[in-house]
């Protein structure tokens, strides 16, 4: 939590602002009692009424006062910790967005997206409560002891013996019950997992009429967690009897050992009056204390999953001032030497000794069963991961020594999961190229066959995507990814598995017009299918992270047995035969 | 208003229905709450009686304080202890109620028909199973606990200083109102504030999920910068009004400390002048100083009870919504269960559509004898899963019967009829759990050899013993322990093991790696071998060796036969077969 008041800096007056305007607010708080039992001890004691109306007076003062200091403290800690939350909020995103996908892989998108709204919504109002709060308190209970000790030091004793063991009290309660809210929450996450199971696999569940068990299952869950949320509410439960017998003995003492100095004539009544009070203004500046620890301790939570995520450096680092020579253009437009790579730190390659070339304009297939290590191939080139081993080359430059943005412009993809975003279908088009205009995305929308379905949405270009694309089908939403990565201007073209939603006829219309309207560009099509790949200029057989085999179709279907064998589990002898 | 308010009201006693059970807590919780509110509130008498004794020096009753002291320690003790176990009560009360909530909510999703669960968005009924329902539980626990003794100690403390003083009680009833109104004048004018704040954090929080959700793509596009450009435009929007809604809701608690003070300094001032008259004792005057400072106490609080109770009864009905969806029509009375079947499948005159003004399949017939495999093929999107939904029962049919070995499936029991068939679904799902509970799923009492053979049968067998811990690895969360292969395989597997007549198979091998794939292939060829099958297909050798194929786009059928009629007629089907050799 600590690290992350760096953003306070920023805001650093108005962070040390609300805590003093808290405090000064505090002290007309302590006060108060003194007054108290100044009508008492004078007013009431001499008859003086015209006294007690001025020291009453004076009171209302006190209070309009602590008002004033109270309203500008707020404001200051809610201008703070907002200010905060924006710069954290704003850091973290930039640093997410500095991640490559080995990060992203590591993390998990998911985690991501709560660090970012909740868990940092949570740090922001840890720091305001803190802001607010945390100095008030034991300001309080210091300056109550003080105000005691002023009035008698022999009575203070009483006051030292029971703060801290109202402090104790609040330490225990917490340091049992705060690890049981995690069994609670762990408890609850299985709750919400059983609940997304039983929406997303409802048919197999009924398909196997497991309903009953499923409930049975359920409710033992349910069960569990009440089990443990009953535990923690007992113990959390204790905090306040035992805190109110702590000040009432104490209370009771102040009674007692005051009755004896008040007959000793060392104070007065009013006096003991007044101890009575701010033993009682210490039991109401404790709790707020226990509430705000609760808050603070989530709030640490969150600030620790949020420094993790800072914690992570991306192992993906550009050249921002690419200053690269540039290639011959007899150069091929991708080469891969010798590369290996490896997802985690296991050392076990995903895909090894890949030597490569893939000429300009060529159109080259890549195939194989899953896992055998196409996508990882592919996800080299827009160097959405280091390679682990040797060496790759984009039109005969290595792929480190170029800017995010110039790998960007040079390379299109259309990745496996067809995603769209929220907007118009233009917008999401102009994720390819910002400045395209509607001719240029309705070009990329013929070749990616989704002209007509676009055309028959009385919006046209603008008709709306819904989060995730929800409104459109499957199919629908893979050519419209193949549209976005089409309208870009980029030298090669990666298609990964970006059909396997479609219908045959669909697939082949599209990859003919891709064939024959994107003269000039590499193109590269991953896809587990035959058909798919069987009229590439080349095609590249993976199998188990190795190349099994480069050729044209005729070559691979005379001397790849990998190759054939997926191609007879496709096709029959003769389709294969068949040019 | 009134409309909103008794809908309120219902709400609200439907909860306590869930609570009925709870009776005995609920009681004993009122009891426990009026003893201890009312030593509470008796406690300040004791101190001030005894504080009389204590007047000035050498005039100092010890005798008098000791037996005040005394009682004074037992209505401590009592309160300690029925306060903590008003507690225990309280939460017992809550936590059973909102657990039978929840569960009886999802014994409802358990009973409704798929078309609701096909039609709402998960996440939605997933923050209402969760985040609703523990609403509930803080609003009860609230609700019981501050509203009641809330209101038993501003009564409790009216009463006590109506025993002492009348008018210095008329100052604090009178004045102490007022922070109820502040803070109500408050909450009233933030209100729009805060819409304003949770609008622009929701924008702020869908961008992020859309963003950070798909990073990958974002960054396959070098999108990053502009994603910022958005970001930041928001998150500067919503700390403006974030400073505002914070800030003025916050000014609710010095407003209200306020007025606690104006008490405080108003029973001062009539107290002391009341004590010079020799109304009352100066003991009294303290004992009146805590109950100011008593009696503010509930009404601060009442007003945030009363915004979570209406948060609890906004939530209550969304819950409630869920557990108040019809039930899919029972099965009859006297329903038959098909213990076995030959595999006969009749489809009589079917009509079906998902909505009615538009419709789908019309006077569907179909007969499919014994051991036939019936393919179902179309353009992507087509609706052939509807299909799927009919034979089994996931959605009925509008008009036409289906039958199974003769007997209409509306008069089967549901759970017979599903047994019968075997499916394989596109969508793979697999339960947390181990992968034996995985395969065991249909038939919880295998034995491992029986799973171990339908591990063998669908080629998984290899790959699980590779596994960290073999059949009782756990899958975790999202699965990814295990790739989507290999899920497909272990899904088999679950169907290996039963391995009932009949089979849907639903695209079933489309993302297993092309290998085993093959051995794939020859288990369910060996599987459907005198099965009666339904195959929704996409490869063309699959669906060259079925008896018979359907032909659906759009939703409709429109064409059936066999491959050879169906290329013979030149339709649909024709286009489809030869497009994969167009390039």
């Amino acid at each position: 939590m600590f690290r992350l008041f760096r953003y306070l800096k920023d805001h650093l007056f108005e962070s040390i602002m609300g805590p003093l305007f808290k405090m000064t607010e505090a002290t007309f708080e302590l006060i108060v009692p003194i007054v108290m039992a100044k009508i008492i001890d004078v007013g009431i004691k001499n008859g003086d009424s015209s006294y007690i109306i001025k020291m009453g007076a004076v009171l209302v003062l006190l209070g309009l006062l602590g008002l004033l200091c109270s309203v500008t403290a707020q404001y200051f800690a809610a201008k703070a910790s907002m200010g905060f939350g924006t710069s954290l909020r704003k850091d973290l995103y930039r640093h997410i967005n500095s991640f490559s996908y080995k990060e992203i892989d590591k993390i998990g998108t998911a985690t991501l997206v709560t660090r970012m709204t909740s868990d940092i919504n949570q740090t922001q109002t840890g720091v305001n409560m803190l802001l607010r709060l945390f100095l008030r308190s034991p300001f309080i209970v210091v300056g109550a002891v003080i105000a005691a000790f002023l009035i008698n030091a022999r009575l203070t004793l009483i006051f030292l013996l029971a703060s801290p063991l109202i402090g104790l009290i609040i330490y225990l309660v917490m340091h049992f019950s705060l690890p049981k809210y995690t069994s609670i929450q762990e408890r609850l996450d299985k709750v919400s997992l059983l609940t997304r199971e039983n929406l997303v696999g409802v048919r197999v569940i009924r398909a196997f009429s497991r309903q009953d068990e499923e409930i049975d299952d359920f409710s033992q869950t349910s069960q569990e967690l009440m089990r443990y949320q009953i535990v923690a509410g007992r113990i959390s439960a204790l905090l306040n009897p035992a805190t109110y017998a702590v000040v009432n003995i104490a209370i009771a003492a102040i009674i007692w050992f005051g009755g004896k100095t008040v007959y000793a004539g060392d104070i007065t009544q009013g006096e003991v009056i007044a101890l009575v009070n701010y033993m009682s203004q210490i039991l109401l500046a404790l709790v707020a204390l226990a509430n705000l620890i609760i808050i603070f301790t989530k709030a640490s939570a969150s600030a620790g999953r949020i420094n993790q995520v800072f914690d992570v450096d991306s192992s993906v680092v550009y050249e921002e001032n690419a200053s690269h020579e540039t290639s011959g253009d007899n150069a091929a437009a991708v080469e891969f030497r010798g590369v290996s790579f490896a997802y985690g730190e296991s050392g076990e390659y995903a895909l090894s000794d890949i030597d490569l070339t893939i000429n300009k304009g060529e159109t080259v297939g890549v195939i194989g069963g899953t896992g055998s290590g196409k996508s990882t191939l592919i996800d080299l080139i827009p160097r959405f991961y280091d390679v682990s081993k040797g060496k790759l080359l984009i039109d005969g430059v290595d792929v480190k020594k170029y800017s995010s943005e110039e790998l960007r412009r040079k390379i299109a993809v259309v990745p496996q999961r067809a995603m769209l975003f929220r907007g118009t279908v233009r917008d999401n088009i102009k994720w390819g190229r910002p400045d395209a205009a509607d001719e240029d995305i309705y070009k990329a929308l013929e070749i990616a066959q989704a002209r007509e379905f676009v055309d028959a949405s009385p919006d046209g270009l603008d008709m709306l995507i819904q989060q995730n694309g929800r409104n459109l089908s499957g199919g629908q939403r893979q050519r419209l990814t193949v549209a976005r990565a089409l309208v870009s201007q980029g030298d090669i073209l990666i298609l990964d598995d970006a059909a396997s939603a479609l219908d045959f006829a669909t697939d082949a219309r599209m990859r003919k017009a891709i064939a024959s309207q994107t003269d000039g560009k590499t193109v590269i099509i991953v896809s587990q299918r035959a058909s798919t790949v069987r009229n590439a200029d080349k095609i590249v057989v993976m199998d188990d992270g190795e190349i099994a085999g480069i050729g044209t179709h005729q070559q691979l279907l005379a001397d790849c047995p990998v190759y054939k064998e997926i191609c007879l589990s496709q096709l029959t002898e003769e389709e294969a035969e068949n040019k | 208003m009134k409309n909103r308010t008794s809908a309120q009201k219902g709400v609200l006693r439907r909860i306590l229905s869930f609570s009925k059970p709870y009776t005995v807590y609920l009681v004993l919780a009122m009891v426990f709450a009026v003893i201890s509110v009312g030593l509470t509130l008796y406690a300040p008498i004791l101190t001030g009686n005894a504080l009389d004794l204590v007047i000035d020096k050498g005039l100092v009753d010890f005798d008098g304080i000791v037996k005040i002291l005394i009682k004074f320690a037992a209505a401590v003790g009592i309160t300690c202890i029925t306060q903590w176990l008003m507690n225990l009560c309280t939460n017992r009360l809550a936590y059973c109620t909102v657990r039978d909530i929840r569960v009886k909510a999802f014994e409802s999703l358990q009973n409704v028909p798929l078309k609701y669960i096909d039609s709402v968005s998960h996440g939605d009924i997933i923050s209402r199973m969760i985040t609703d329902v523990e609403q509930i539980s803080d609003g009860l626990l609230m609700g019981f606990t501050q509203l009641f003794s809330g209101i038993i100690t501003i009564f409790g403390t009216i009463g006590f200083m109506l025993s002492i003083d009348l008018k210095i009680t008329l100052v604090v009833v009178l004045i102490t109102p007022l922070s109820l109104f502040v803070a109500s004048f408050i909450a009233e004018k933030t209100f729009s504030m805060f819409k304003v704040q949770s609008e622009t954090r929701g924008e702020l929080t869908s961008l992020v999920e859309e963003m950070v959700g798909n990073q990958k793509i974002v960054k396959a596009f070098g999108y990053e910068k502009q994603a910022e450009e958005r970001f930041d435009e928001i998150n500067c929007r919503l700390r403006v009004c974030g400073v505002k809604a914070l800030f003025f809701s916050s000014l609710t608690n010095p407003s209200t400390r306020f007025v606690n003070g104006l008490v405080y300094s108003g029973v001062g001032i009539f107290g002391a002048l009341a004590a010079i008259g020799g109304n009352i004792t100066v003991g009294q005057l303290s004992c009146f100083l805590s109950y100011a400072n008593q009696y503010t106490k509930p009404f601060n609080e009442i007003s945030g009870v009363i915004t979570e109770l209406q948060s609890a009864i906004a939530s209550a009905k969304r819950i409630f919504d869920v557990i108040d969806q019809p039930p899919q029509t029972p099965d009859p009375e006297n329903a038959v269960s098909l213990e076995t079947t030959d595999g006969t499948v009749t489809l009589d005159k079917v009509s079906f559509s998902y909505s009615p003004d538009v419709k789908l399949i019309e006077d569907l017939e179909l007969a499919v004898k014994p051991g036939q495999k019936i393919a179902i093929v179309g353009p992507t999107g087509c609706g052939k899963t509807t299909v799927i939904n009919l034979l089994m029962r996931f959605y009925d049919v509008d008009s036409g019967e289906i039958r199974v070995s003769g007997v209409p499936v509306r008069q089967m029991k549901r759970d017979s009829l599903r047994s019968l068939y075997g499916m394989v679904l596109q969508e793979t799902w697999l339960r947390s759990g181990t992968v034996f509970e995985n395969i065991a799923y249909g038939k919880p009492d295998a034995t491992q050899e029986e799973v171990e053979k339908a591990a063998r049968a669908a080629h998984c067998h290899g790959f699980i013993k590779r596994l960290p811990n073999g059949y009782m690895t756990e899958i975790s969360d999202d699965g990814s322990n295990i790739s989507q292969g290999q899920k497909q395989l272990l899904c088999i597997a679950r169907v290996m093991l039963s391995l009932p007549q009949m089979l849907i198979l639903d695209e079933a091998t489309s993302s297993i790696d092309t290998r085993t794939e093959i051995r794939i292939q020859q288990a369910f060829d060996q599987m459907t071998e005198g099965r009666t099958s339904f195959v929704v297909a996409h490869r063309l050798s699959t669906i060259r060796k079925a008896d018979h194929i359907l032909v659906m786009n759009k939703g409709r059928i429109i064409e059936q036969g066999t491959h050879d009629q169906l290329i013979a007629k030149g339709g649909f089907y024709f286009d489809l077969y030869n497009s994969q050799f167009s390039v």
